[in-house]
């Protein structure tokens, strides 16, 4: 039983209906995965025969994992480049630059320094910062995929969203360690 | 006139018939059972119109079971065998439970099951001998189950069980064994604050984010969702399966023995006196003070007053409990206090003055009242139950719900590495392919645990398996691919096979905590022992309902889209094989029928994947045509 080698034929893009680029329309993803939930949902298939109920998860599953892939800005970029055959190189490739290696130290300091302290606003402050340093790096992400095609500087961008998105996740065990 | 239909006896009746479906909300202190008759959702009550069933269950020395009021009533004469609020222990191994000190039973620690393998769920002694949680939970099931076969008057097609959200694959696991051992199908495990949302949500036409703060007597949810037409979607979950109403009890209980001078407690003064603090948490809802009388075994007497403000001051953490998970549960969702539009309150131990004070000075707004906290989650239940067993309702409505802890997998040092992050949407999915790391290694281990924190150890271990029969291959270039499902219930099954060498062998794991289908054989066994030929027959009459249900499913599809999806051949096919289930449908040979069932259902699989693409083709035409609208 191997339910993600499934022949689902269709990317997903075509599953939700939508053009392949990073600029994406959330509120059509939103209603083709509402649409396509309301048909394969396991809760249709619960009183059907044990085949489809099997098919009925595997859908689901499918369309969930779908839904993630291009809701999430990080994901979708790792998804698209994958498809134009270039490899991220999260694991492989960490040379940063320079100043982006100094600001993460910081910002690793101040997480540190609040986490200390206790103190909730500069643990706010330091994750608001953090974010608009993420949509300005989306941004950049748009241009480098869509419009100038620049997948090897796009590769760049998702290792530093990366590096992000790991330093969100710390700040947010930090506010549930506050809460604790 | 309508003309009457007559079914060949025991085949599938008229395909619109309404099949009988209840929810049962498994309570810490109470259990209830609710079906939908002509269209409204109802809490059906026992013969002498109580609605609510104790979760208590003695086992008495005569070999009787009682359950409910009928053993709550002796439970501080034969404490021991009276187990009072078993959900805190499903799923749980004596090492989970903690403070057993308080309690007045004789435990069974069950040990672990292999080298590394984490302690089995606990045993509580009785004189009927050890007896699992599971167990337990299954006699307060199997009471339910008659009450609903009684008052409805036919055998149930199906059950949704509704789990507290925060509980893990253990407990969820648990509870749907005890289900299946009081011979219930069961269609889904539900969220508790889900089913209530969907009660609340359906009776107000409530739009918007709502969060639903459920404190029962032994476990506290928050869920944060979004509710739209059509559609109940759960953003967020957080809680403490070990948080309820119980715990305001033992506080009081420990304020007793601290200020009574009383010590050096017997089983049925432990009892006793917990009895008593429940009833003063209870009278301190409605009054500022009340009173505390009880006689000992010894002949000491207890005679204290607790004031409302004594009893706020010394629950005050707890209460701060609920409200920190409610904070994280929020910032998962990535909403802030004045995005939720209201706040529905479920389980009885919302009602105590200061757990509406701080939940509505959180929320900056007056908590929603208006339904009866301890019936809610089993009315919802209900409703689903009966879109579940297939009768269709006017409106339709999509449930998503996510999985409320993170599942990992061990890494080097003890470290976990998160496959499945907690509130993914369920059902869900991840494969990750692991490698050798020396040459001519044909065997590995994985371990998949749950839960936030970063070190294995402080994680629930949920299995623990080894693979075996790699082929031998340089370092590196095995590829084994494992991957983690967790379905619809929110239970994970683990499958893995090894890719490079294109050997198929592939194993599916269920947690150390679930039992196999020999243990819950066994358990049927030592249970109906007196009613063997019952059990046997009530098998088989369900064997055959199941077939019944199938030949329909086959048939409705068949006539809807038989002639458009299958050429003649494919249809004769599973003619055929429907066919040769009606002939044996009415033998008294159940493996007969069991083998007719497998040769439909897999007959029929490529026909169901055949009407799964014309009906996901179906949801994207319609999603092209609101495009064009927009």
């Amino acid at each position: 039983m191997d339910i993600l080698n499934l022949d689902f034929q269709q990317d997903f893009f075509q599953l939700f209906n939508l053009p392949a680029t990073f600029k994406i329309d959330s509120a059509a993803l939103e209603r083709g995965f509402l649409a396509l939930q309301a048909q394969v949902h396991p809760d249709k298939f619960a009183h059907l025969s044990e085949a489809e109920r099997r098919l009925s998860m595997q859908w689901a599953t499918r369309v969930n994992e779908g839904y993630q892939t291009l809701r999430n800005p990080l994901n979708r970029a790792r998804y698209l480049l994958l498809q134009h055959g270039v490899d991220t190189q999260e694991e492989s490739n960490t040379a940063m630059p320079v100043d982006f290696l100094m600001q993460q130290m910081e910002w690793r300091e101040a997480l540190e320094a609040a986490k200390q302290a206790k103190d909730s606003a500069a643990l706010d402050e330091l994750e608001q910062r953090m974010q608009h340093e993420v949509r300005i790096l989306q941004q950049q992400l748009s241009t480098d995929i869509d419009d100038t095609r620049d997948y090897a500087a796009a590769s760049g961008i998702v290792r530093k969203l990366k590096f992000l998105e790991k330093l969100a996740e710390e700040i947010g065990s930090a506010f549930d360690e506050l809460d604790s | 006139m309508a003309l009457l239909q007559i079914a060949e006896p025991g085949l599938s009746a008229a395909p619109h018939e309404h099949r009988l479906a209840v929810g049962i909300d498994l309570g810490t202190t109470n259990s209830l059972v609710a079906t939908v008759r002509n269209g409204i959702s109802t809490v059906l009550n026992d013969i002498e119109g109580c609605a609510l069933l104790p979760s208590v269950v003695r086992y008495a020395p005569d070999g009787s079971v009682q359950v409910g009021y009928a053993a709550q009533a002796v439970q501080s004469d034969d404490p021991q065998n009276t187990i009072v609020s078993v959900k805190r222990f499903m799923g749980r191994s004596l090492k989970d439970v903690g403070e057993v000190g308080n309690l007045p039973y004789r435990f069974v620690d069950a040990p672990s099951t292999g080298s590394g393998q984490a302690p089995g769920m606990l045993q509580l002694r009785t004189v009927a001998g050890a007896k699992s949680p599971v167990e337990v939970s299954a006699e307060i099931l199997k009471v339910l189950r008659e009450r609903a076969e009684l008052s409805l008057g036919g055998e149930l097609v199906g059950a949704v069980i509704t789990v507290p959200a925060y509980f893990d694959d253990a407990q969820r696991q648990a509870t749907k064994d005890a289900a299946r051992l009081a011979g219930l199908n069961v269609l889904r495990l539900l969220n508790e604050p889900t089913a209530a949302a969907i009660a609340y949500g359906l009776d107000n036409a409530a739009e918007g984010v709502y969060a639903v703060f459920d404190l029962g007597g032994g476990t506290f949810d928050i869920s944060i969702l979004r509710l739209s037409k059509g559609v109940f979607e759960v953003l967020a979950t957080n809680g403490d399966s070990a948080l309820g109403g119980d715990d305001f009890d033992r506080r009081i209980y420990c304020w007793i023995l601290e200020n009574g001078g009383v010590s050096a407690l017997s089983a049925h003064d432990t009892r006793l006196l917990l009895t008593n603090a429940r009833s003063a948490k209870e009278q301190l809802t409605e009054y500022p003070q009340t009173q505390i009388t009880a006689v000992l075994g010894g002949g000491d007497l207890v005679d204290m007053t607790l004031k409302r403000e004594v009893f706020y001051e010394m629950t005050q953490n707890l209460v701060a409990r609920t409200l920190q998970a409610t904070r994280r549960a929020l910032r998962d969702a990535k909403l802030k206090v004045e995005d939720i539009k209201g706040v529905v309150m479920v389980g009885g131990s919302t009602r105590m003055p200061q757990v509406q004070h701080a939940v509505g000075e959180f929320f900056g707004q007056a908590p929603l009242n208006n339904l009866d906290p301890d019936k809610v989650v089993a009315l919802g239940a209900a409703i689903q139950a009966n879109v579940l067993a297939g009768n269709r309702t006017a409106d339709d409505w999509l449930l998503l719900d996510v999985i409320p802890l993170s599942l990992g997998i061990e890494t080097m040092g003890g470290l976990v590495e998160k496959i499945i992050p907690r509130n993914s949407t369920i059902p869900s999915a991840r494969a990750q392919e692991f490698t050798t790391y020396k040459d001519g290694q044909t065997a590995m281990s994985i371990h998949v645990v749950q839960g936030e924190r970063e070190l294995v150890s402080d994680c629930r271990s949920l299995a623990k398996f080894e693979l075996r029969g790699i082929p031998a291959m340089v370092a590196g270039s095995a590829r084994i691919r494992v991957t983690f499902q967790v379905d619809a219930d929110g239970l994970l099954s683990v499958s893995a096979r090894e890719m490079a060498s294109g050997t198929e062998a592939s194993i599916v794991v269920k947690p150390s905590y679930g039992l196999s289908d020999e243990e819950i054989t066994r358990m049927l066994q030592d249970s109906a022992r007196h009613a063997r030929d019952d059990m046997v027959a009530r098998a088989l009459r369900e064997l055959q309902t199941e077939a019944a249900q199938l030949l329909d499913a086959v048939e409705n599809a068949l006539q809807e889209d038989g002639d458009a999806l299958l050429d003649e051949i494919a249809q004769a096919r599973i003619r055929g094989s429907m066919d040769a289930l009606r002939a044996v449908l009415q033998e008294e040979d159940q493996q007969a029928i069991k083998r007719a069932v497998e040769a439909l259902n897999s007959a029929s699989t490529e026909f169901a994947q055949l009407r799964m693409d014309k009906s996901v083709k179906h949801a994207l035409a319609g999603h092209k045509l609101s495009e064009l609208e927009d």
